[in-house]
């Protein structure tokens, strides 16, 4: 068996969260009835002009800034040409000889807590197309076009084939992931294709000089779909290399559902685009005042917040990063840390269970059922010893199910810890009164073996105050007692 | 009435002389009886511009009005006009009703201008002769066997057989120019960005301009102050102020200094054009004007540039045209493929698709460097040309074509031929200079233009020496013959 390895490279289509299309002033939204949120332009009705959005613009500054990229003063929109039916005019309008945002470095980490730099080639503007809907969407027989997407603004990000493996791959996804959420220039949310993934793969025997012939897997909106695909991928191209075929270079699409990747086009049958400057659009230039200004106002990166959540709020470098990464997450931390002063419950309760509820109900954070105020409310309650770590988690279930904040559901359900010590000294006293058994096996046992007996009276005073009791006070108060009997 | 200038109309109205209803009235009388003759007009709109007329004279007998409120005008049918069909001469579009008006529509209608119909054009502006129309060739008031020139050759013979007193036209490559010259009126094609090109449909976007025809230099000044103007809405146009072309129609044109360029009266000009447009010269210096031999070396180049880089461009422009969304849409379409070769098999007649096909081929991978590169290359070398020229004098003159109408079907089978058609007055369109042209004599009965190319933004200059002209010489007065 020889030994392989493998080089990936990520073309990246970025949806820019301007609240109008590149081209036109027909809005964004996504989720819209088809064909409600496309103008004349959209439409290509004869006769219209596309007009830029400057907001678009600006994101994709930002971006290059935000990957300490070059940042072209003057770039250009140029017309790639190709017929498809949510194409409506026949031709994308995007940049290729002169790209807004050039030469940049994004910096990976891994799981062994390496870091790795992902060069990236360039980054460009461009509209992104409609949809065909076909059967199954629709009417059966029959085609429909949404053109709502049409023209809504798109970075695409190309690095350079830098990346390994599936893990370096996906380390990267999630990294520009974090950046365009960061910066605020993308929602992120890749079930609706705010952020979309093209997989250039090829493999070559380890150490040999040439890049292997390689395939591009179009459209991936999942981490876990580009992960499930680089795999299949790359046992593909070395089984049929290894069975003596050899690898084309096509363009390849992996349905997720079905796990199923097959072959689109090859490269013979590739369009010739015909690319040429496009005549509507003045080029773009930008002045430094304008550069600078969008440097000065960058919102804070990824790996400068983690930097400062590890310093501001003694977290490990682990929990910070990720906190520091999902910008949602960083803020919906910093917002509950703020409210209830304790930054380490927060970020456990942030990445446990809070994340943990939110993953398995596949719902984003942003529109957690339990907001951060509400959070914040309960671990104030744990902090203060109203509650117990283990009734926390009972009031956390009720929050999310909406029956109210940490104190009301505390009140209504009565989960209040009992710490006031005369209680529990009576607590106490009732239970060692009545299992005077447990009382003197206690005492007729060794001093060594002693301690371990002590944890069938707790359950006993656990289960008379109903869990309310605090712990921690009852095994004092039980130990004082018990010694007096000695 | 319809012999009077758009300038006599505008007194005639705010005088209440006549009613902008009965004019419009009659306008429409005559077109409905004679346009049949001329095929100039594809479109009437009698109901809305009677309504229209009837606003017109409101707002005129309110007073303040602005000066072309009421006056009646055509618009070529490259103007997108709202709920009215909008075909640029293509069976593609013979069922396409805008909802949006052209940023020109709407400025006329501001200013309230009463809009009779819409005019014939060669397909897609794609054309020196009408002769590419879906709704057939127009026939030219001078002569009925010759063409009136094209592409704006509807709106051209609507104003020489005085169906309107002005319309509105596009000049991409010679399309006001050369149609006004064959058809004995006056046309002028502005500086490229001086007029919004939004929804006024594509042909070579980098090149497009639209402009005013009518039958004097004063009566342009008139329409293009009220076409004239930046729009936000079309990115390529210019924010520049827009001056009152009519107010400097009257300066002298003392001293001024004539570039004339050798290359534009070498071999292929006809002699009697020649002769006119050197009479015309003569008249000017006479006024005081310097007349100076100048040469554009490059002029030779413009033709094979212009058919490289207007086909690229409208390859591209007219993409957009697959039967997916709106226009012509073949019958049962076995699948995509066959939807998008038969509608534009069907929908686009031969020169359509010869330009496409040759833009297609010149943008191709391996073939773009050797043509559409070089054009580009090209071009700046054509506007140097007049960029070094304008340092020594202030507008260029010449012929606007190389010969008079001519008899249909006779450049048909030649497209070459039809192309050198518009040899003087691509360079303009390829530098994006303002280009005119003025009656300035006959030739076996047939109109001669004089071409006036300015420096950019020089349309004030151009329309006083224009207006200058023809404050001297009657060549714009004259009407063809069977006209009363």
């Amino acid at each position: 068996m020889s030994s392989w390895e493998t080089v990936i490279g990520l073309e990246v289509h970025v949806q820019l969260a301007t609240k109008t299309k590149i081209f036109s002033g027909a809005s964004t939204t996504f989720g819209a009835e088809p064909n409600t949120q496309a103008c004349a332009i959209d439409l290509a009705m004869p006769g219209t002009l596309p007009v830029l959005n400057k907001q678009a613009v600006h994101y994709a500054v930002m971006f290059g800034l935000a990957i300490d990229a070059e940042i072209a003063k003057e770039s250009a929109f140029e017309r790639k040409n190709y017929f498809y039916p949510d194409l409506p005019k026949g031709y994308q309008t995007t940049q290729l000889e002169k790209p807004i945002v050039g030469r940049g470095n994004v910096e990976i980490q891994l799981a062994d807590g390496r870091t790795k730099n992902v060069r990236i080639h360039h980054a460009h503007l461009e509209e992104d197309a409609g949809k065909s809907l076909h059967e199954g969407d629709f009417r059966h027989g029959v085609s429909g076009i949404d053109l709502n997407r049409a023209g809504t603004p798109l970075i695409e990000i190309v690095s350079e084939p830098d990346m390994s493996n599936a893990e370096e791959a996906i380390a990267f996804a999630k990294k520009l992931h974090s950046i365009v959420t960061s910066i605020g220039i993308c929602d992120g949310e890749m079930s609706q294709g705010s952020m979309r993934f093209d997989v250039n793969v090829s493999v070559r025997l380890t150490g040999a000089a040439e890049l292997g012939t390689r395939t591009e897997t179009k459209n991936l909106n999942s981490f876990k779909f580009m992960e499930e695909c680089i795999a299949k991928e790359v046992e593909r191209q070395i089984d049929l290399i290894e069975d003596g075929g050899t690898v084309l270079q096509e363009t390849r699409l992996y349905n997720g559902e079905t796990k199923v990747a097959r072959s689109m086009r090859s490269k013979e049958e590739a369009n010739d685009y015909r690319y040429f400057p496009c005549p509507d659009l003045l080029p773009v230039i930008l002045t430094d005042e304008t550069i600078e200004e969008l440097r000065r106002n960058l919102p804070e990166l990824p790996d400068a917040r983690q930097a400062r959540f590890v310093a501001q709020y003694g977290l490990s470098d682990y929990d910070a990063g990720i906190l520091a990464n999902d910008s949602a997450m960083a803020a919906y931390f910093e917002v509950a840390t703020a409210k209830s002063g304790s930054a380490k419950l927060v970020a456990n309760w942030t990445i446990g269970e809070l994340a943990a509820r939110l993953n398995s109900e596949d719902i984003s954070i942003v529109k957690s059922p339990v907001t951060a105020e509400q959070l914040a409310g309960l671990i104030t309650r744990i902090v203060d010893n109203s509650i117990s770590g283990k009734m926390a988690k009972e009031v956390f279930e009720g929050i999310w199910d909406g029956e109210g904040n940490a104190d009301e559901i505390i009140e209504m359900r009565d989960l209040k810890q009992v710490s006031d010590s005369s209680a529990l000294e009576q607590m106490v006293a009732e239970v060692l009164a009545s299992n005077q058994a447990m009382v003197d096996d206690y005492i007729n046992t060794d001093e060594a073996k002693r301690k371990k007996k002590l944890g069938g009276f707790m359950g006993q005073i656990m289960k008379a105050s109903k869990g309310q009791a605090n712990p921690q006070q009852v095994n004092q108060i039980l130990a004082k007692k018990l010694n007096e009997l000695l | 009435m319809h012999n009077l200038t758009i300038a006599e109309l505008v007194k005639g109205l705010q005088s209440k002389e006549f009613s902008s209803t009965e004019l419009t009235q009659h306008f429409l009388d005559r077109i409905l009886s004679l346009n049949p003759a001329y095929n100039a007009v594809i479109t009437i709109t009698a109901e809305n511009a009677l309504k229209a007329a009837a606003v017109a004279d409101k707002r005129l007998a309110a007073g303040n009005a602005p000066a072309l409120c009421g006056v009646p005008i055509l618009h070529k049918d490259i103007f997108c006009t709202r709920d009215v069909r909008t075909s640029c001469g293509s069976k593609m579009l013979d069922n396409f009703i805008p909802p949006y008006n052209a940023t020109v529509v709407e400025n006329f209608e501001r200013d309230g201008v009463v809009v009779l119909g819409k005019t014939n054009m060669d397909e897609f502006a794609m054309g020196s002769s009408n002769e590419t129309s879906f709704y057939g060739a127009v026939i030219n008031p001078w002569a009925a066997d010759c063409v009136p020139g094209g592409s704006s050759g509807g709106s051209a013979a609507a104003i020489a057989a005085r169906l309107a007193p002005g319309a509105t036209a596009t000049d991409t490559g010679g399309s006001i120019r050369q149609p006004a010259a064959l058809c004995g009126i006056t046309g002028l094609k502005p500086t490229y960005g001086r007029v919004s090109r939004w929804g006024m449909i594509a042909f070579a976007s980098s090149l497009d301009q639209g402009g005013p025809m009518a039958r004097t230099a004063e009566d342009c000044a008139l329409l293009l102050h009220s076409m004239a103007g930046f729009d936000e809405k079309d990115s390529t146009c210019i924010d520049h102020e827009v001056p009152d072309y009519s107010a400097t129609l009257g300066n002298s044109i003392s001293g001024l200094r004539i570039g004339v360029p050798k290359e534009y009266f070498s071999e292929g000009l006809d002699v009697g054009t020649e002769q006119a447009v050197r009479v015309a010269l003569a008249a000017l210096e006479a006024q005081g004007a310097e007349l100076i031999e100048i040469s554009l070396p490059n002029t030779g180049l413009s033709v094979p540039a212009y058919y490289v880089i207007a086909p690229a461009e409208a390859s591209a422009n007219l993409s957009r045209f697959d039967g997916v969304k709106y226009g012509y849409r073949c019958e049962d379409p076995k699948d995509l493929q066959d939807l998008y070769s038969r509608t534009r098999a069907e929908g686009f007649g031969e020169e359509v698709q010869r330009r496409i096909l040759i833009g297609t081929y010149c943008l191709s991978a391996g073939y773009y460097d050797a043509y559409y590169g070089k054009a580009q290359q090209v071009r700046q070398l054509i506007k140097q040309d007049f960029t070094s020229a304008f340092k020594e004098i202030d507008v260029i003159m010449g012929p606007t074509c190389p010969s008079p109408a001519f008899k249909f079907g006779s450049k048909g089978d030649d497209p070459v031929a039809m192309y050198l058609e518009d040899i003087y007055t691509i360079a303009t369109n390829l530098a994006g200079l303002p280009g005119m042209s003025v009656p300035c004599g006959m030739v076996d009965d047939k109109p001669v233009g004089l071409q006036i190319i300015g420096n950019y933004f020089d349309e004030a200059l151009m329309l006083n020496i224009a207006h200058q002209y023809q404050q001297t010489t009657d060549w714009h007065n004259a009407v063809p013959k069977g006209i009363l």
